[in-house]
């Protein structure tokens, strides 16, 4: 049998530590926000959306925890801001960012990927590890988790780093930035577990044991790629 | 077009293996996948259900997470400057309507025109100072962004005396040498204990004016603290009594599993 090493062993651990890492930093920011729930979604005068609807915070036992989700937040954002530090340096250094960065043509080929993934068009462009959505998805979740900690800084020591605050224009928007990327996260969490599925299983085994078989069919995804 | 050669991907590794090498590998990575996954929800079952610390200074909090906060205290102090000061804004941007938000220690029956401040100094001597006295000292007036622990911030603009020139006025030296402060309210109900630095910092401030004017008797008339580099927690109303030493004076929201410090 044929197999493709995809995935380095580092790049799963930065990836499946991420991932409860990630998760507590949502849970124990909910736990926060709750202090101040004041953000919906209004046009026009009309509130289509409230953030968060009673039922949702007494599912997750939200309220009234401001304090211990201070505490949580406040320990696992060290861990997670290491991690992902970590990871951006190991993919400078290793040359992963080869793989990720998009190009200037991906911008184009990610609306073809997504009409191909909508079963819309037949094909896909010819792609490396990533194709040209996944390219642009992953390096803006960096993009995004960089924000996270500029924003979050700014939250957690205005005063010590009110260079920072004036950066994200502000204490008031720097929480409001920190709160919307946190849906970016969400939403990315969503589409990406929908895509995982469909990829099927021998792409996701290759994030935990590293490489995909490869089936018996002729490649020429890098040589096209050059091509283009 | 041609893209640079550095920004080349290098093609992946390929191999042929046998399926019986394959097992042998999925069944490692695999393995190790979920016994390092049943550690790290062992680790953090561990530390969600940690036992409470004994109720003393601070209370309600676990004791790993106490001491996860202490230590970002110890390591955020080092960053602390008396030079970093928080932005100030034209008077005009402060509110008209300023947030009320609390009324531990204040539903107490009061009559400020008896009012008197205490200093107890640590030697047993106490000072007696009159509202008068107090608006003797030279006068501070700031407008910033106040930030409640809750999360919400609003521009106000308070007068008063810098806690460093009252210090200084009534050449209480000796005791700024303490490492803490502490401030009790006429009924004891609501106190706070903030550390030397933060009380000494410029922009700390023995507050009697809000928005020019007399401060009302609900924002903590006659005498309240306003200290912008801690949350608005430790900002006490209606100051009764100040104390200084050397250990941590106590505090009635790290009682409530907040961090001592809430510095900013």
């Amino acid at each position: 049998m044929k197999i493709r090493e995809k995935h380095t062993l580092a790049m799963r651990w930065f990836h499946w530590l991420n991932f409860p890492l990630l998760l507590i930093m949502i849970w124990s920011g909910m736990l926060i926000y709750w202090g101040n729930d004041t953000y919906t979604i209004t046009l026009f005068g009309h509130q289509f959306f409230k953030f968060f609807p009673e039922g949702f915070n007494k599912f997750f036992h939200i309220p009234s925890r401001l304090s211990e989700g201070m505490a949580y937040h406040f320990l696992f954002m060290w861990f997670f801001a290491i991690n992902g530090v970590a990871y951006v340096l190991y993919t400078f250094i290793s040359g992963e960012w080869r793989k990720l960065v998009p190009h200037r043509s991906s911008f184009k080929e990610a609306w073809l990927v997504l009409l191909h993934d909508l079963h819309i068009r037949k094909t896909a462009p010819p792609q490396g590890k990533y194709n040209a959505a996944q390219r642009i998805a992953y390096s803006a979740i960096i993009i995004m988790g960089l924000g996270s900690l500029v924003t979050g800084v700014a939250i957690y020591k205005p005063v010590q780093f009110n260079w920072v605050v004036w950066l994200c224009g502000g204490y008031h928007l720097a929480r409001i930035f920190h709160f919307a990327l946190t849906l970016g996260y969400v939403f990315f969490f969503v589409i990406h577990i929908v895509q995982v599925i469909l990829a099927g299983w021998n792409n996701f085994r290759s994030v935990i044991s590293g490489f995909e078989i490869v089936e018996d069919e002729p490649k020429k995804l890098i040589a096209d790629d050059e091509k283009a | 077009m041609k893209k640079p050669e550095h920004f080349k991907e290098k093609p992946p590794v390929e191999k042929e293996v046998s399926g019986k090498q394959l097992n042998r590998r999925n069944f490692i990575a695999f393995g190790a996948f979920a016994g390092l996954s049943a550690i790290g929800y062992g680790g953090w079952r561990a530390l969600y259900t940690a036992p409470l610390e004994k109720a003393d200074i601070t209370a309600k909090r676990s004791v790993p997470l106490r001491r996860a906060l202490n230590q970002n205290e110890l390591f955020m102090r080092r960053l602390f400057s008396r030079n970093h000061l928080v932005k100030t804004y034209p008077v005009n941007m402060a509110a008209k309507n300023v947030r009320v938000n609390s009324d531990v220690g204040m539903v107490s029956k009061f009559d400020p025109a008896a009012w008197k401040l205490t200093v107890k100094k640590r030697n047993g001597d106490t000072l007696t100072l009159s509202f008068d006295d107090i608006k003797k000292m030279p006068k501070t007036e700031i407008v910033f962004d106040f930030k409640c622990v809750e999360g919400w911030d609003q521009i106000q603009h308070w007068g008063g005396v810098k806690f460093s020139d009252f210090v200084e006025y009534l050449k209480l030296h000796d005791e700024a040498n303490a490492e803490y402060v502490g401030l009790v309210t006429p009924d004891k109900q609501y106190y706070v204990g903030i550390d030397m630095p933060s009380a000494l910092h410029p922009q700390t401030i023995l507050a009697y004016e809000m928005n020019g004017q007399q401060m009302p008797v609900v924002h903590g008339f006659p005498l309240r603290l306003i200290i912008p580099v801690k949350y608005g927690i430790k900002n006490l109303k209606r100051i009764d009594t100040i104390s200084f030493s050397n250990t941590r004076p106590p505090d009635y929201w790290a009682e409530q599993g907040y961090d001592y410090y809430s510095g900013l």
